[in-house]
């Protein structure tokens, strides 16, 4: 579970992992393995919480990236490892497929080039589709596209929903978790890192720097600064579900050098979302929205698809992709020995993010590190229940064992308080935790409805008063108390 | 957890707020047995609950109520007229021969059979996504019915500096609610050149409180990483486009949305009931009915009102139907399309039959001073003042179509010519 | 001495804009209505404004923590907030009955305070 500020730390480790976004996690998972002291340090309130939580969920399907790169090679070996991943952390997995998209004359060559690559990495099921094949598979796309090349391995995921069940995997077999703990400095003494953070020192013999967009400061600290960050932000905007499968598949446009366009994604869920936007920002926290990425992103949508307009938006977010001046992964030692970075992952990091964690694991293997595989390692976990995806007896027999089946939660998703009962279990702490367990609050009332009820929930079982339960950590509390003379209690 | 519930309703109603309150009073009076109601919070009363402010029940009781008040005299009416409440229960699902799947807290997973439906699920309130407010996405910003249940019903308060984007009348309404709480209400933003809400609600919760409203205006961009710390204003232009070169900044900690109400229809698109997109609810007959035959609807789900009177007149005849379905009585389907012309933004119903008086609910699209209202050749009526904040209500006696022979009605409004 | 005070009429939606002539604290003239119901408001709202007050006070025995409460008649426009603030400094134990008189006199204003709905006891709570 996950641990609060009140855990006493000075526990030396073997490993100390910097970092809970989709690559920290799948490192923890991965390393949990094995006979190691393991430890996962988190800055945001709950993991996933960085740039992970607000990807795209694209599972690429291989084919995009050279095989002259890292990224390139990891990409289709981590796409093939995600299916099995979905089934034993059990989170929502579709392979739905993907269409890259000839709008130009100049483009087919890029389709021809594209197939060629995927072929030679081994991509299975590549296709050029002719424009009447693309019109009797999605009839919703426009009818000027000349050509698009068909991938069937594409698939989509929620990425926070794997941070979760990653994380949840590799605490249940032994590993430790610290969220609301951002590295302050990181001191060498021989073969020991003293890392420092508000809830004490940790000591680790080794240190893996999976800090994302803030990874090349954490690396600064040991003076092992050999590579730099710099941010590229990705606008999305969420669609409402009366457009639900006007595409089935991924529709991607031909790439430019730094972004691979703007595309129509059908989440796992089912509401479509579009974006991203590729804009280089030098704040490491600008998360924000702009008129400006709306009207690039709809203006490039309806190039390939008229029917969606920004009238159905019911949300919209942003993410900073972490890119190095390279343009390629940065994994690997250091100048400083026991420090490895795993950094710079830009897309498809999501993707490749299962086979960088065995491929930073055998990185350690060679380094010399003794890695002795438990007697006993559960690969699986539990839950999450999903009510709205069960069926009628399913229903029945879960209200049957748990009443709280019964209520209704989130009106819009279907959630029940069993579910935000079980993600609180589980490690939400706040109300973005619970909704991006869960999803309450992530339809289109947009938590109109279900505020106070998982507030109340929260609280209840956290035993803290309203006024303390916050959106995503400190700072960010959803309401405050009233000012009477009269002492009225904490509003639970 | 055996249920008491019956397996058979005549009729089931889908919310227990104002609308589905009337509508289980109006079955009762066409004389049928057995009607339930589902809601899903623990009490009935709906959003009503919330609205602990007076100006409620003018017409229908001739008396100012507040919210709360109007609701309890409602529940109390229905519990003396023996209809069934569940609370704390969930309509998952109704299918086409309107056998409804129920989840419930205290009885688990029912499925019931009902001779007819009415949809009674009221609105919800539009939110930032709809609007694309730019910026970053901190605690703090919220609908303004979100920070009434917090105020009215769970005594915490949304922030203590505020901000409100939109003249909606809960906007308004929430102004001088966290005013009489210590707040400090900075302004209201509209970015229409029009207040949206009542003038009523204009003069005493604004003015009152020397709270400044800025007409043509929008929040540009949204500061604050954790909360909200800061608004960018920004005036628009006749297109609505803000004007960023004369925007200004507001500090405060919290934003309220009070930017429109939509029909909750979820249900109603499940049904694959036919919708208006005009109204964003179903199209009904002239007895309120779907469709899809049975299912009725009435209130906020069918079209956003502004007088709960009006969602309890129209919710009355929506159950009275309802029950008539139930016990095989069947009046003449309509014949007579009736379609919103010339300024009008919409009205129910979309269509009518000649042999009964009509109510007609219908509103404008713009403020339109000194005008005429005409229904095809049948009807005309003079009006010093409509503005689309105010929905109309007219009521056509049966002689006024019985020698229509036409296929569609259309209303319009026109200025009146300058004489 | 001459005072002009501008209003706007609610009593309806023509919210025609008022403009009062004042002399020595009396009106002489009311211009920009359109009816003689603009003519009333106007003299209401000068010589006595005042409004209903509606607000909760706590109830911490309640289904919910927050029992609205509202005066019986209007009070005077300058008592508002004084009428709010002392509500606000009261609580009350379930249950509670639609109607019921909470006070008899607000704030000195002399004017009942009664009970909006009906609030029973929360389940857990003895």
């Amino acid at each position: 579970m996950n641990s609060g500020a009140e855990k006493i730390v000075g526990m030396s480790y073997d490993v100390v992992i910097i970092g809970g976004g989709i690559v920290g996690c799948a490192l923890a998972r991965e390393l949990s393995r094995y006979d190691l002291r393991l430890a996962l340090i988190e800055k945001e309130v709950e993991v996933g919480f960085g740039t992970s939580k607000t990807n795209s969920g694209i599972i690429h399907s291989g084919h995009h990236a050279s095989p002259d790169t890292l990224k390139g090679r990891l990409e289709w070996a981590g796409n093939q490892r995600w299916s099995d991943l979905a089934r034993d952390l059990k989170f929502g997995f579709k392979r739905i497929g993907e269409l890259l998209l000839a709008l130009q004359p100049e483009d087919l060559h890029y389709l021809q080039l594209l197939k060629k690559q995927g072929e030679d990495k081994g991509v299975p099921g590549l296709e050029i589709w002719s424009p009447q094949r693309i019109q009797k598979e999605e009839p919703n796309l426009n009818r000027t596209i000349l050509q698009a090349l068909h991938a069937p391995t594409a698939a989509v995921i929620n990425p926070y929903e794997a941070c979760f069940g990653l994380i949840e995997c590799a605490q249940q077999n032994g590993a430790e978790l610290f969220c609301g703990c951002p590295v302050l400095a990181i001191n060498q003494t021989g073969a020991d890192f003293s890392i420092q953070t508000p809830q004490g020192v940790f000591h680790s013999r080794i240190v893996l720097n999976a800090a994302g967009v803030f990874a090349d400061r954490v690396a600064a600290m040991v003076g092992a600064a050999d590579f730099k960050i710099h941010c590229r932000k990705g606008e999305e905007y969420l669609l409402d579900r009366r457009l639900q499968g006007i595409v089935t598949r991924l529709i991607f446009p031909v790439p430019t050098a730094t972004s691979k366009g703007v595309l129509i994604i059908p989440t796992v869920d089912g509401p479509i979302m579009v974006g991203p936007t590729a804009e280089e920002v030098n704040n490491r926290e600008d998360l924000s929205t702009s008129f400006a990425g709306a009207a690039k992103i709809f203006a490039a949508v309806h190039q390939y698809c008229k029917a969606i307009s920004e009238r159905d938006t019911i949300t919209e977010f942003a993410g900073l992709r972490a890119v190095a001046e390279t343009n390629d992964f940065v994994i690997g030692p250091s100048p400083v020995k026991g420090f490895f970075n795993v950094a710079g992952i830009q897309s498809p990091g999501l993707t490749a993010a299962p086979a960088i964690a065995t491929y930073v694991t055998e990185m350690l293997r060679c380094e010399g590190l003794k890695l002795a595989e438990k007697p006993v390692w559960k690969a699986e976990i539990d839950g999450p229940f999903r009510f709205a995806r069960m069926t009628q007896q399913q229903r029945q027999a879960a209200i049957l064992q748990d009443p709280a089946f019964g209520r209704i939660v989130c009106r819009c998703e279907a959630v029940t308080e069993a579910e935000v009962r079980y993600a609180i279990r589980h490690g939400a702490r706040t109300l973005d935790g619970v909704k991006f367990r869960v999803r309450a609050g992530m339809g289109r009332c947009q938590g109109g409805f279900c505020t106070m009820r998982v507030m109340a929930l929260l609280s209840e079982t956290l035993g803290l008063p309203l006024t303390e339960i916050t959106k995503r950590g400190h700072g960010s509390e959803v309401c405050c108390p009233r000012q009477d003379n009269l002492s009225v209690g904490d509003g639970r | 957890m055996k249920s008491p519930l019956r397996s058979r309703y005549d009729v089931v109603i889908v919310g227990g707020g104002p609308a589905g309150l009337a509508a289980a009073l109006g079955a009762r009076q066409a004389g049928v047995e057995h009607i339930l109601i589902v809601d899903r919070e623990i009490e009935a009363g709906g959003i009503l609950n919330q609205c602990i402010h007076s100006g409620f029940g003018l017409h229908y009781f001739k008396e100012e109520l507040t919210g709360p008040e109007y609701a309890e005299r409602f529940i109390r009416n229905v519990q003396s007229d023996q209809v069934e409440i569940l609370t704390d229960s969930y309509v998952l699902d109704i299918s086409p021969a309107l056998q409804l799947e129920i989840i419930s807290g205290g009885y688990g997973h029912l499925q019931l059979q009902a001779q007819s439906v009415v949809l009674a699920m009221g609105c919800r309130e539009r939110t930032r996504g709809s609007i694309r407010t730019p910026g970053f996405r901190p605690a703090g910003v919220m609908t303004a019915g979100l920070a009434q249940k917090m105020v009215n019903m769970h005594g915490v308060l949304p922030g203590r500096r505020i901000a409100i984007l939109g003249s909606g009348d809960i906007g308004l309404i929430m102004a001088r609610r966290l005013s009489l709480e210590g707040c400090d209400v900075t302004g209201v933003y509209e970015l229409q050149p029009h207040c949206s809400g009542l003038t009523r609600n204009q003069v005493q919760c604004l003015d009152d409180f020397g709270i400044p409203l800025h007409l043509s205006a929008t929040v540009a961009f949204i500061h604050g990483r954790d909360r909200v710390e800061r608004l960018t204003i920004a005036p628009v232009n006749h297109e609505l486009i803000p004007d960023l070169s004369r925007s200004w900044d507001v500090a405060c900690d919290t934003l309220l949305l009070s930017i429109g109400l939509i029909p909750e229809n979820e249900l109603s698109t499940r049904l694959r009931l036919r919708m208006d997109p005009a109204t964003g609810g179903p199209q009904v007959t002239s007895n309120l009915e779907t469709s899809l035959p049975g299912v009725f609807a009435c209130g906020n789900v069918l079209h956003v009102h502004d007088l709960v009177d009006f969602v309890s007149e129209e919710s009355l005849r929506a159950g009275r139907f309802a029950g008539e379905v139930a016990i095989g009585m069947r009046r003449p389907s309509d014949n007579i399309s009736l379609q919103a012309g010339e300024n009008i933004a919409s009205c129910v119903p979309q269509s009518l039959s000649p042999d009964r008086e009509q109510i007609i609910y219908l509103r404008v699209k713009r403020p339109l001073k000194n005008c005429v209202l005409t229904i095809g050749d049948r009807y005309e009526k003079s009006f010093r003042m409509l503005v689309p904040a105010e929905m109309i209500r007219l009521t056509l006696a049966p002689e006024l179509l019985d020698r229509y022979f036409g296929e569609m009605l259309k209303i319009d409004v026109r200025l009146r010519e300058a004489t | 001495m001459l005072e002009k005070r501008r209003l706007t009429c609610i009593g309806c939606p023509m919210s025609c804009p008022l403009e009062l002539v004042i002399i020595d604290g009396e009106i002489r003239e009311i211009t920009g209505n359109d009816c003689k119901r603009g003519e009333a408001y106007a003299r209401q709202e000068y010589t006595a404004p005042c409004r209903m007050v509606s607000t909760t006070i706590a109830c911490n025995s309640g289904l919910w923590p927050r029992l609205p409460v509202k005066t019986v008649t209007a009070v005077p426009k300058a008592e508002v907030m004084a009428v709010a603030r002392a509500l606000h400094t009261l609580e009350i134990e379930a249950p509670v009955q639609i109607g019921q008189v909470i006070l008899d006199d607000i704030a000195g204003t002399g004017i009942a305070v009664i009970a909006c709905r009906s609030l029973p006891s929360a389940p857990n709570s003895k």
